[in-house]
C-alpha cells in the first residue's frame, strides 16, 4: 500500500514536470526565438488552451502528497518556505503573463507580459530542480522531524546546508537545459516556418550541453550521497534505469538530427521520466532524509496517513484521474496539429 | 500574542480574503451564464448569447486571478501551518486531493474549451462545455466547504496513538451537515455576487445610455436570480447555519449576537458598539425577544450568554466577529429590500425607467463583495481560539520553525504582488465594461482559431 502510494506521487511529480515543462521550457525561449508580436503570440498559442491543465498536476500531485504522506508534506512545505514562496510567486506572474497579454494591446504592456512569462518561467525551472536537489541531498532534519533552510549558507553541501549549494545550482542547470530543450522540442511540433527553425536549432545547440551536465549531475550525486546506490545493488534490475536515460538522450539526438520534431519531443518525454523515475527509485521508502542522524529520516512508514483512508483512497483517486487523463485526452485531441498564424 | 502565530494569522487571512473575491465571482457567475447560455438555446435569441459572452470574457479574467492567488491556498496548510498539516492530514488531506483531482482538472480543460471553442464547438456543445466549467467550480467550493467545516465542526475521525486524526468515514466526512449547511449558505452568497455584479452593470449602461437592448438582458437575469438568492440567503441557508451554530458553537453565537450575559427571552442587537471591559452593549439598538425566536423558534427560551463560558473559550477577536457578523447581516437584510423592489417594478415593467432604483443597484455593486468576506470572517474568527473545535488551538498549529522575521518577508511580498494584480484587475475590467457586449474582440484565440492540421 505504501509502496503503491509511494509510486502514485512520484507518477504525479513525473507527470507534472514533463507536461508543465514544456509550458516552462517555452517561456524560456520566448524572448530568444519569438522575435515579432506575432511569433509571441504563436508561442503563446502552443501552449495556451493546456497551461492551466498542466498546472493542475501540480496542485493535485502536492494534494496527492498531502494526502498520502500529511508528515512529508508538513516538513517539507515549512522548512522549504522561502524557495516555496518563490516559487508561488513566480507561478502567479507566469499566469498572468501567459493570461492577460492577450487583453490589453500596445508594445510596453506586451513586453511586460512578455518579460513576466519568460523571466519566471526560467526561475521556476531552476528553482524546481534545485528543489529535487534538495531532497537527494537531504536537510538537517529535527528531533520532531522539522527544519528550516535559509536560500544559502556557505554554498556547501555539509551539515548546515542552504537551499542553494553547489549541487542544488547544478539540479537546477539540468533541470533549466533539460526543460528548454523539452520546451523547444514542443515549440518545433506546434510550429512552422522561422519559428520551427529556430526552435529546433535551440534543441541541437543545448543537446551537448545536455549530456554533459547529466553526467556531471550523476557523478555529484553518487560523491555527496554514496548510499544513493543502495536499491540499485539489491535489485540490479533497476540499472535499466539509467540506461533508459542514455537512450532517451541518443534518441533525441538522432531524431533531432533526422528533423523529426515528434520523435525529438517524445524522447524528451521520456529522458525527463526516467531521470525522475530514477532519483525515485534511489530515495524509496525514505521521502526526505535528514543530514543529521538517518534516524530522522521521513520515510514512507512514519509519514503515511491512516490505512482506511489510503485504501479507500485508492479507488475514488484512480477513478479521478482516470476521468482527468480522459479529459486531457480530449483537449490534447482538440487542440492538436501545428498553430497557424 | 506571539508575533509569529500573529503574522502566520495575518498571512494565511490576508491571501484567502483576496483570493476569495474572484471566486465567489466566478461560482456565482458560472451560473448565471449556464443561465444565459440556456435562454439561448430555447429562444433562439442571439442577444443571450452576446450577453454570455461579454460575461465570459469577464468571467475569463476573473477565473485567472483566481486561480493564480488560489495556488498559495493549497500550499500554506504546509508552509505556514505545518503542524495542524501534519496532525489533520490524515483527515482534511482528502478533500483537499478531491479537489484537485476532481474539480480542478475539470475546469482547467473545459474552460480553454468555453471560452475559446464557441466558433468550433455546436451550440448545445458549448453549453456542455459552459455546464462543465459552473459543475467543476461549484464542485470545487464543495470540498473546500468540506474543509472548513471539519475545522468548526470535526467529524467521521479518530485520534492516532501520536495524537494525529485519521478520518474513519469517507461519506461521515463529505457529508457532514455542517458542510452541507454552510454550502448552501456560501454557495447562494456567491451567486448573490454575480447577480448584483451583472445587474449593477447592466444598470451603469441603462443609466449612460449605451447597450441598452443587452443591459435590460443584465438587469433582468441579475434581478430576478438576485431576488431569488437573497431570500434564499436569509431563509433557510442562513436560518439553519445560524441555528446548527447556536447548538455546537453556542460561544460562538453569544460572542456574535453581542450577549455577554445569559437572558431569557433574549433580544437581538441590531446596533452598538461591544464594550468587552465591562461587559455590555454600548449605545444598543435592541429588538426584544428575537434572539430566542430565531434560534429555538419561541420568545421565551434562555439563551446562553458569554458569562456561562470560560475566558479560555471565547474567540480571541469578540468586536472584530460581532462587527463582522453584524455587517454580514445587515447588508443580507439591504440586498432583500433592494431586490425586492427591483423585482416588484421589474413585473410593473417600470424598472428600466426607473432611474432612482438603478442608480441603487448601481451603487450596490461593491456590498455583495463586503458581505460575503464579512461571512467568512464570522465564520473564521468564531471558531478562535480553535484550528479544529474544541480539539486543536490555533496556538498549537503554525509553523514554528517559520520565525516571524520570515513569515513578515513573504506577508509582504504577498501584499506588493496582490496590489499589482488588483491594478491589472481593475485595468482590465474597465476596459471590458468600456469595451461593452457586442463588440469585436482581438482575443489571441479568440481572433485566429486554431486550425486542426
Amino acid at each position: 500500500m505504501l509502496f503503491v502510494w509511494f509510486w502514485l506521487v512520484a507518477i504525479m511529480i513525473t507527470g507534472y514536470v514533463v507536461l508543465d515543462g514544456f509550458d516552462l521550457g517555452a517561456g524560456v525561449l520566448h524572448l530568444f526565438i519569438a522575435k515579432t508580436d506575432q511569433e509571441r503570440r504563436t508561442v503563446i498559442r502552443t501552449i495556451g488552451p493546456v497551461w492551466d491543465g498542466n498546472e493542475v498536476w501540480l496542485l493535485a500531485g502536492g494534494g496527492t502528497l498531502y494526502f498520502a504522506f500529511p508528515l512529508l508534506y508538513a516538513s517539507g512545505f515549512s522548512g522549504f518556505y522561502l524557495p516555496l514562496m518563490i516559487v508561488l510567486w513566480l507561478l502567479i506572474l507566469r499566469g498572468i503573463g501567459i493570461e492577460l497579454r492577450m487583453h490589453l494591446e500596445g508594445t510596453v504592456w506586451r513586453g511586460f507580459f512578455d518579460g513576466c512569462f519568460a523571466l519566471s518561467s526560467i526561475l521556476l525551472a531552476v528553482f524546481y530542480g534545485a528543489a529535487l536537489g534538495n531532497v537527494v541531498r537531504g536537510v538537517p532534519l529535527n528531533q520532531e522531524r522539522y527544519f528550516f533552510l535559509p536560500l544559502w549558507t556557505n554554498w556547501r553541501t555539509g551539515p548546515d546546508p542552504g537551499i542553494l549549494d553547489w549541487y542544488t545550482v547544478i539540479a537546477g542547470v539540468v533541470a533549466l537545459l533539460a526543460l528548454t530543450i523539452h520546451g523547444a522540442h514542443y515549440v518545433a511540433v506546434k510550429t512552422s516556418g522561422d519559428l520551427n527553425s529556430r526552435a529546433r536549432r535551440v534543441a541541437s545547440l543545448l543537446w551537448p550541453a545536455l549530456v554533459l551536465v547529466t553526467i556531471v549531475s550523476l557523478w555529484a550525486t553518487l560523491s555527496i550521497r554514496p548510499d544513493a546506490l543502495i536499491n540499485y545493488r539489491r535489485f540490479p534490475v533497476l540499472y535499466v534505469i539509467p540506461i533508459a536515460v542514455a537512450l532517451s538522450l541518443i534518441a533525441m539526438y538522432l531524431h533531432r538530427r533526422r528533423n523529426q520534431d515528434k520523435g525529438a519531443f517524445l524522447a524528451s518525454c521520456a529522458y525527463l521520466i526516467f531521470m525522475l523515475v530514477g532519483a525515485a527509485a534511489s530515495v524509496y521508502p525514505n521521502l526526505l532524509v535528514s543530514t543529521t542522524d538517518p534516524a530522522l529520516n521521513i520515510t514512507v512508514y512514519n509519514a503515511a496517513a491512516g490505512s482506511y483512508s489510503l485504501s479507500y483512497g485508492l479507488i475514488w483517486w484512480s477513478f479521478g484521474m482516470a476521468l482527468a487523463i480522459g479529459y486531457f485526452v480530449f483537449i490534447y485531441r482538440m487542440f492538436r496539429g501545428k498553430v497557424t498564424a | 500574542m506571539d508575533s509569529a502565530l500573529l503574522i502566520h494569522r495575518l498571512h494565511f487571512a490576508f491571501t484567502a480574503t483576496f483570493h476569495y473575491l474572484f471566486p465567489q465571482l466566478t461560482m456565482g457567475l458560472a451560473l448565471l451564464i449556464v443561465a444565459l447560455k440556456t435562454l439561448a438555446l430555447r429562444t433562439h435569441n442571439e442577444i443571450y448569447n452576446q450577453a454570455a459572452r461579454f460575461w465570459a470574457k469577464i468571467f475569463g479574467i476573473n477565473f485567472i486571478l483566481g486561480v493564480v492567488t488560489g495556488i498559495p491556498m493549497e500550499f500554506q496548510f504546509g508552509t505556514n501551518w505545518s503542524h495542524f498539516a501534519r496532525v489533520t492530514g490524515g483527515v482534511i488531506g482528502q478533500p483537499l486531493v478531491m479537489e484537485g483531482v476532481f474539480s480542478f482538472f475539470l475546469e482547467s480543460a473545459f474552460l480553454g474549451l468555453f471560452l475559446f471553442g464557441e466558433k468550433r464547438l455546436s451550440p448545445k456543445a458549448h453549453w456542455w462545455a459552459a455546464f462543465l466549467v459552473f459543475f467543476g467550480s461549484w464542485l470545487s467550493g464543495y470540498f473546500i466547504i468540506v474543509t472548513d467545516a471539519w475545522m468548526q465542526h470535526p467529524v467521521a475521525f479518530q485520534r492516532a496513538a501520536d495524537g494525529s486524526f485519521q478520518v474513519i468515514s469517507f461519506w461521515g466526512l463529505l457529508l457532514n451537515p455542517w458542510a452541507i449547511l454552510q454550502y448552501a449558505h456560501n454557495m447562494s452568497g456567491a451567486v448573490i455576487t454575480g447577480a448584483f455584479v451583472m445587474a449593477g452593470v447592466g444598470a451603469y449602461y441603462l443609466l449612460e445610455g449605451k447597450f441598452t437592448e443587452h443591459a435590460r438582458v443584465f438587469v433582468r437575469v441579475g434581478v430576478i436570480s438576485g431576488f431569488i438568492f437573497s431570500a434564499l440567503q436569509i431563509f433557510p441557508t442562513g436560518d439553519l447555519h445560524g441555528k446548527y451554530m447556536a447548538r455546537h458553537q453556542p460561544v460562538t453565537t453569544a460572542a456574535m449576537e453581542g450577549l455577554f450575559k445569559t437572558e431569557t427571552g433574549a433580544p437581538m442587537v441590531i446596533l452598538g458598539q461591544p464594550d468587552e471591559e465591562h461587559q455590555r452593549i454600548d449605545n444598543p439598538l435592541v429588538v426584544n425577544k428575537v434572539l430566542s425566536f430565531l434560534i429555538y423558534g419561541t420568545t421565551t427560551a434562555e439563551v446562553k450568554g458569554l458569562n456561562e463560558y470560560p475566558k479560555d473559550q471565547w474567540p480571541t477577536s469578540i468586536p472584530l466577529l460581532y462587527y463582522s457578523y453584524h455587517i454580514m447581516a445587515g447588508l443580507g437584510t439591504i440586498f432583500i429590500a433592494v431586490m425586492a423592489a427591483a423585482a416588484f417594478l421589474l413585473w410593473r415593467r417600470k424598472l428600466y425607467e426607473s432611474r432612482w432604483l438603478l442608480w441603487i443597484i448601481m451603487l450596490c455593486l461593491p456590498l455583495p463583495y463586503i458581505a460575503n468576506t464579512a461571512g467568512w470572517m464570522t465564520a473564521e474568527i468564531g471558531r478562535q481560539p480553535w484550528l479544529v473545535y474544541g480539539l486543536m488551538r490555533t496556538t498549537e498549529g503554525y509553523s514554528k520553525y517559520v520565525h516571524a522575521g520570515n513569515g513578515l518577508f513573504t506577508l509582504l511580498g504577498f501584499m506588493g504582488l496582490y496590489s499589482v494584480l488588483a491594478i491589472l484587475f481593475l485595468v482590465l475590467i474597465h476596459r471590458e465594461i468600456a469595451h461593452g457586449p457586442g463588440a469585436i474582440t482581438d482575443h489571441a484565440y479568440a481572433g485566429n482559431p486554431i486550425t486542426v492540421a
